[in-house]
């Protein structure tokens, strides 16, 4: 710094100095300032327009249904609206996802007809009218190669409580347990600690954290020293559920009430009213549609 | 004259809105964190690391510590690479080559997040729980990832700052009979010495504000890492992992969250600007 200071700066009438080019802050994208900020401009005027065009609750025309929640119960939701809207075709029915307490909002709120909910309602919710409409298993999964078949209740929560932390505890060979579980708020999760964890114990902080069933999976997949829990209907051949005080998951034991990690999808509403709401939900109940929610893998509810 | 006047009017209204909705923004995210903060005790949020806000605890201690190491790892991995980088395009090479290789690094910065984070799942995840331990996904994977991230950043912020530098300087410094070496390393690096600080503080930027990557590779514990191999989650990562469930309290910790990464990313952005302005 010095050394070019004196050498440059110190020679009087030294006229090239004029031509230094003066550092200046770099523009990154290569946009002028104008046209970065009406680009701005510009996309926030097209989400407006998307967002009163697509808009749940905007058009409630009488064909429309909205059905907003739960991120686990909305692959079924769709399957069940696509075959509905295949026989009803003058029927539209927007399922989104946003998660159990979001879906449970916006039923309370009425921007969606119904909500999707994975978890129970709590009292405060309780002044909303739910329609269960299928029991889904949750399962404990580990890779393909454990030959881990059976856990206890007790002993699930004590590796997700990371006091068991190794392999050996199960006569494996010594490697520590790779816990997966899902995020806060999540329903599966919800569900999970309503089911395993009780009022007290809670999900150790080393636990693996992922925001959904599909990459807890992907992950039991491909770690042999993993473990988690998923929604049983998306266990795939990839990974093993193992038995739960030697009860396995199967659609009988769930149905039986013999398998324990069971917990309910809910549909909820402010108030069923006879109308295109009413009609899907009785759709759903019917045997058409239990069997469709059978064939995805849940339980349904009747018997 | 009119229609000039009213182009005017136009762009002033254009350029306010823009202002408008980034003010408008962090009202919104103030007002929405800050009562969480009034409601656990600043202390309780900062200092603790029990998260689980479902239960009522929000400390998010572990992952301020986590988003620091994340991004330090970032840098370490990032910076070196990228000025190197730099040094050799702007100093070392003939002007075809400077042509066909800065806008294909330039490239590198559009390359969305996701496809990042998924091929450090695919590639890197399981070769790091291959050969290093652990559960692959890290804060190893995070900073390696990140740290290829910040490279266009840092190395086009750096030519621009090393092109900068006056010919005179390096004319001056090869006629006292200095090699090319010793002309960047004593010259020309020093000169161009602000500029190459912003662009490792926006790199900077840049890595600690990163999201999809990380929650994709980083694991999400909610631990205080205690090695490299930990999988740890970033203040980043909690918002966009929490937020779809997220009601009332819990959403608030979350905003809150938001409101600690905002002063951070802010006080980064202020230090470069500062360093820019002074030279």
């Amino acid at each position: 710094m010095q050394y070019y200071r004196h050498a440059v700066d110190g020679r009087p009438g030294f006229d090239r100095m004029a031509k230094i080019p003066k550092y200046t802050y770099p523009n990154l994208r290569g946009f002028s300032s104008f046209r970065r900020c009406s680009i701005l401009v510009l996309a926030l005027a097209c989400l407006l327009v998307w967002a009163c065009l697509v808009g749940c609750g905007q058009k409630k025309s009488s064909e429309n249904i909205c059905i907003a929640g739960s991120t686990s119960v909305q692959p079924f939701a769709e399957k069940l609206a696509e075959e509905y809207m295949r026989e009803h075709p003058r029927m539209r029915i927007d399922i989104q996802g946003g998660g159990s307490s979001a879906g449970v909002l916006a039923a309370q709120q009425g921007v969606a007809d119904l909500g999707a909910s994975s978890r129970e309602l709590t009292p405060e919710e309780k002044k909303l009218q739910e329609i269960p409409i299928a029991y889904d298993g949750i399962a404990i999964i580990v890779n393909k190669v454990n030959p881990l078949n059976n856990l206890s209740l007790e002993q699930i929560r004590q590796i997700f409580q990371a006091k068991i932390t190794n392999w050996s505890a199960f006569g494996q060979a010594p490697h520590p347990i790779h816990v997966i579980t899902r995020e806060e708020g999540s329903g599966t999760r919800n569900a999970f600690e309503e089911l395993v964890m009780g009022e007290h114990a809670e999900i150790s902080p080393v636990a693996l954290v992922q925001d959904s069933n599909g990459s807890v999976r992907e992950i039991v997949a491909n770690d042999p020293y993993a473990m988690g829990y998923i929604s049983m209907g998306l266990v795939d051949p990839r990974v093993k559920a193992v038995a739960v005080d030697g009860v396995p998951p199967t659609r009988q034991t769930v149905k039986s009430g013999k398998y324990k990690l069971v917990r309910r999808f809910l549909l909820v509403a402010k108030e069923l009213q006879p109308g295109p709401c009413n009609a899907f939900v009785n759709y759903i109940l019917s045997p058409e549609g239990q069997s469709l929610l059978e064939s995805e893998g849940l339980v349904g509810v009747g018997d | 004259m009119k229609k000039e006047l009213f182009i005017e009017r136009v762009l002033f209204f254009l350029a306010l809105s823009s202002i408008g909705s980034l003010l408008l923004i962090t009202v919104f995210i103030f007002l929405e964190g800050v009562p969480l903060i009034a409601h656990t005790g600043l202390d309780n949020f900062l200092f603790s690391s029990h998260w689980a806000p479902t239960r009522g605890h929000f400390g998010i201690l572990a992952m301020i510590i986590s988003s620091v190491f994340v991004t330090l790892g970032a840098m370490v991995l990032g910076v070196p690479l990228g000025l190197a980088c730099a040094i050799v395009l702007a100093e070392f090479s003939p002007q075809p080559v400077k042509t066909v290789l800065k806008p294909t690094l330039e490239l590198l910065a559009g390359i969305p997040s996701v496809v990042y984070g998924f091929l450090g799942v695919v590639w890197l995840v399981p070769l790091i729980r291959d050969y290093l331990g652990g559960p692959g996904l890290s804060l190893l994977a995070a900073a390696v990832i990140l740290g290829i991230m910040i490279l266009p950043t840092v190395i086009s912020i750096s030519i621009d700052a090393l092109s900068a530098v006056p010919d005179l300087y390096r004319d001056g410094s090869i006629a006292l009979g200095a090699t090319n070496w010793q002309t960047v390393r004593r010259v020309v690096l020093p000169a161009a010495s602000s500029g190459i600080i912003t662009a490792v503080i926006l790199g900077m930027g840049r890595a600690i504000g990163e999201t999809m990557a990380v929650i994709m590779v980083a694991g999400n514990a909610l631990k205080i890492p205690t090695s490299i191999l930990d999988p740890v989650r970033t203040l980043t990562s909690n918002i966009a992992l929490e937020l779809a469930y997220a009601t009332g309290r819990h959403r608030e910790a979350l905003f809150a969250t938001g409101i600690v990464l905002f002063i951070i990313i802010m006080i980064l952005n202020l230090t470069a600007t500062v360093i820019t302005r002074r030279r």
